[in-house]
């Protein structure tokens, strides 16, 4: 419980962190550090394999490209605090987050809002018992993010070469 | 732990398989043989690929299948009526789309092979989208169908409009699928499992976890399918994009859009209804309003048919929250959809033959006058314009007709005079394009290659015969809907 | 096991809340997408936490292919503003507004 709250304050603040970084380096550490923590809770909610992917694959990968495409990019300083955005903008924010936070409140606070109140038993989540489920039960949707990666890879592909090739 | 092969089929999904398939041997082919005639020959397979797998799918009419149907829970995929003719939908969205791209295409110097490849693995995800029983792979053929599309969107870079173009649909797209995976998580804390069938039986005691689910779902469809109040990405989007997209994306992911939504919210999501059912009329009203009324002051024609494509979604959308309370809702919306298929893109077809380069020749203004360069062509325009108005006898009249008739079976009344009140204004924007071609002159060239006129003599021809014979094709919906709900509904 | 569900669920919400809000008000292109990933992110925290309160491994399944898509979605993403920062030198998304509303 108190690893839980601990956890939880730190994933907040590092979120918040990057959400009022001024330095977009800054934003990406503070999302790394978000990550981490996420991968600390999964720990504790027994998916010690999905809390390995979130740090290689969110952490080590996609968090490094960004920073790699800020550096590139030389973009750190861009525009600063939240807000800078019209006042509108931030009433409009600030009125759907409210709506969106005390809607999940009613949820949370209505009692019996989740069907299996208490904690079924641990169940075998190791990467064996998770890849036969893999490919048993979402072996199509697994198929189908090969397309969707494919699609990607073409797609950067078609962005990133050089104007001449469309020319005929 | 012993690993037990879940029951394939691999027939139910070989259309799908041949369309994105035929995208990877497209870029196979890259490597094998010249850039030109990889070029020359893309159109010809991408035709041959859509004509093959659309035997595939007319021959499956008629039948129900499942498939990836792991031991002891419920299939992956469904194949029935529902997604037949869905199928058939987005294979004829191909192939009109490959027809206006072929000559226009190297025009404007755009003509990449590519284009073809990220067009079939879009249509795959489409087709996808009407055939997923599972909310997963919903979320997985959303993404499949809308990523090829943000890369299309910027094909024309370094055109700033078209990067922006990308960029903008790209954010809003992302965005949006974040709101849907948290609702499609939040649906599945409510009810114990994403495949449909568990996610019916579960739902109606999910609680506000579930409702809550929903109406996050709810969001990232309205957003796919550019309902207001989620609709502001749209006129830029279909701006900046090259014009044969702008067509594609009109129709394809929006169809997308809504196959998904049909089968989810009035199979999955039935029985709680009367929570939706509320929220959709009023998002139906509200896009209706703005698309009709804001279309008025386009003076381009690719915002106009912008603003025109999310009002089209607000009659879908009435056909949608008529569903639950009317035998006819699910049917009417995929009547309408059919019909829009071919007006939308006939009129496309008419803006891409006027367009002269890129972004130049598409103001209302370039239109002044076409009735004497092209009588024929103006004739075909018109009546596209008289069609999206529903003005009998086209498509368009007898779409409106059956979703009206349906919204007033659900007892929707206000939604159904609405209706009828936007589609009167529409009419004048519609048939602004129709005085301005006959009753001014106007310069300007035509590029009317064979394959475009082609494309334009078949989406007459349907919208007419969808205008004459509402009937026979209405039966053909009907069975589409009846059957497609039935088979969730058994599990 | 002490930690009831429910928290799990206000922890995911408020971190998809700030993703959010990071999306409308911020307008660097890169921390826009930043806060998209952390929505995702609250999504995988939410199927990860069902998962373990209904006993059942789906949920953990589930984001792997969320993962999958933010991967994808990132290459896409960091492409895009690359190409349209060489043209426009900002990735400012106000000031990428060509076309009007």
């Amino acid at each position: 419980m108190v690893l839980f709250i601990i956890l939880a304050i730190s994933a907040v603040a590092a979120a918040l962190g990057m959400l009022f970084s001024r330095n977009a380096v800054h934003s990406a550490l503070f999302l790394v550090l978000n990550f981490a923590i996420v991968a600390a809770l999964y720990l504790t909610l027994n998916a010690p394999f999905i809390a390995m992917v979130q740090i290689t694959v969110y952490a080590g990968a996609i968090i490094v490209l960004f920073l790699f495409v800020i550096m590139l990019l030389g973009a750190e300083q861009l525009r600063g605090v939240a807000g800078d955005g019209g006042v509108w903008q931030r009433w409009l924010a600030g009125g759907l987050t409210a709506v969106l936070l005390i809607s999940f409140a009613s949820i949370l606070f209505q009692g019996n809002a989740i069907t299996p109140a208490s904690a079924a038993g641990v169940i075998d989540t190791s990467p064996a018992a998770l890849g036969l489920r893999l490919f048993e039960a979402y072996v199509f949707p697994f198929e189908v993010t090969g397309v969707l990666l494919l699609a990607a890879i073409i797609g950067v592909v078609v962005l990133s070469i050089s104007k001449k090739r469309g020319q005929q | 732990m012993e690993f037990v092969t879940p029951t394939i089929n691999i027939l139910i999904v070989l259309p799908v398989l041949l369309v994105a398939g035929g995208g990877a041997l497209l870029m196979l082919l890259e490597l094998f043989m010249a850039e030109e005639r990889v070029k020359q020959w893309a159109p010809t397979l991408a035709i041959i690929v859509l004509a093959l797998a659309f035997l595939q799918t007319i021959g499956l009419w008629g039948q129900t299948h499942t498939t990836f149907t792991p031991e002891g829970s419920s299939p992956m995929v469904i194949l029935d009526n529902f997604a037949t003719f869905l199928n058939v939908i987005f294979l004829l969205t191909g192939f009109f789309t490959v027809l206006i791209s072929v000559n226009y295409l190297p025009r404007v110097g755009l003509n990449r092979s590519e284009y073809y490849m990220l067009m079939l693995f879009s249509l795959s995800g489409m087709m996808l989208m009407g055939m997923a029983n599972d909310l997963i792979l919903v979320f997985l053929a959303l993404e499949v169908l809308s990523i090829p599309l943000y890369i299309l969107a910027g094909l024309s870079r370094p055109r700033p409009e078209s990067e922006e173009s990308a960029m903008k649909y790209f954010f809003l797209g992302a965005f949006s699928s974040a709101i849907f995976v948290f609702g499609i998580a939040l649906t599945y804390g409510a009810t114990g499992s994403t495949a449909l069938p568990a996610v019916l039986a579960g739902v109606s005691n999910g609680g506000a976890l579930a409702l809550a689910g929903v109406a996050m779902m709810l969001v990232g469809f309205g957003f796919k399918v550019a309902a207001a109040p989620f609709h502001m990405w749209t006129p830029d989007v279909y701006e900046g994009a090259p014009t044969v997209v702008t067509a594609f994306m009109s129709v394809g992911a929006k169809v997308g859009g809504f196959a998904a939504m049909l089968r989810v919210f009035v199979s999955a999501f039935g029985s709680l209804g009367q929570t939706w059912v509320p929220a959709v009329a009023v998002i139906a009203a509200i896009t209706l309003i703005i698309g009709n009324v804001v279309a008025i002051v386009q003076p381009n024609i690719k915002r106009m048919l912008a603003y025109s494509s999310i009002a089209h979604a607000g009659y879908i959308l009435m056909a949608v929250a008529a569903s639950v309370n009317s035998p006819d809702g699910v049917s009417a919306a995929l009547f309408y959809m059919f019909a829009y298929l071919f007006t939308n893109l006939g009129a496309f077809a008419i803006a891409i033959a006027a367009e002269r380069k890129l972004g130049e020749g598409v103001m209302l203004d370039d239109y002044k006058g076409l009735a004497k360069r092209s009588p024929l062509l103006a004739l075909a325009m018109a009546y596209f314009m008289l069609s999206l108005t529903g003005i009998p006898p086209t498509g368009g009249f007898s779409g409106k007709f059956f979703v009206f008739r349906a919204t007033l079976e659900a007892g929707l009344v206000w939604l159904a005079v609405v209706g009828v009140i936007t589609s009167v204004v529409s009419g004048y924007y519609y048939l602004r394009v129709v005085y301005l071609m006959y009753m001014y002159d106007g310069e300007g060239e035509l590029h009317t290659k064979p394959a475009l006129l082609t494309a334009v003599a078949l989406t007459v021809l349907a919208t007419l015969v969808l205008g004459l014979l509402p009937g026979a094709w209405y039966e053909i919906t009907k069975q589409a809907a009846l059957q497609g709900l039935q088979v969730l509904a058994g599990g | 096991m002490t930690v009831p569900v429910e928290w799990y669920v206000a922890l995911s919400a408020i971190l998809f809340s700030i993703g959010a809000l990071g999306v409308l008000l911020r307008r660097n292109a890169i921390i826009i997408f930043m806060s998209v990933e952390l929505m995702l992110n609250a999504a995988n925290l939410l199927f990860v936490a069902f998962s373990r309160y209904l006993g059942d491994l789906d949920g953990q399944v589930l984001v792997f292919f969320v993962i999958t898509v933010a991967a994808a979605e990132v290459a896409v993403g960091l492409a895009l503003i690359v190409v349209i920062f060489r043209t426009k030198q900002s990735i400012n998304i106000d000031e990428i507004n060509l076309m009007k509303g």
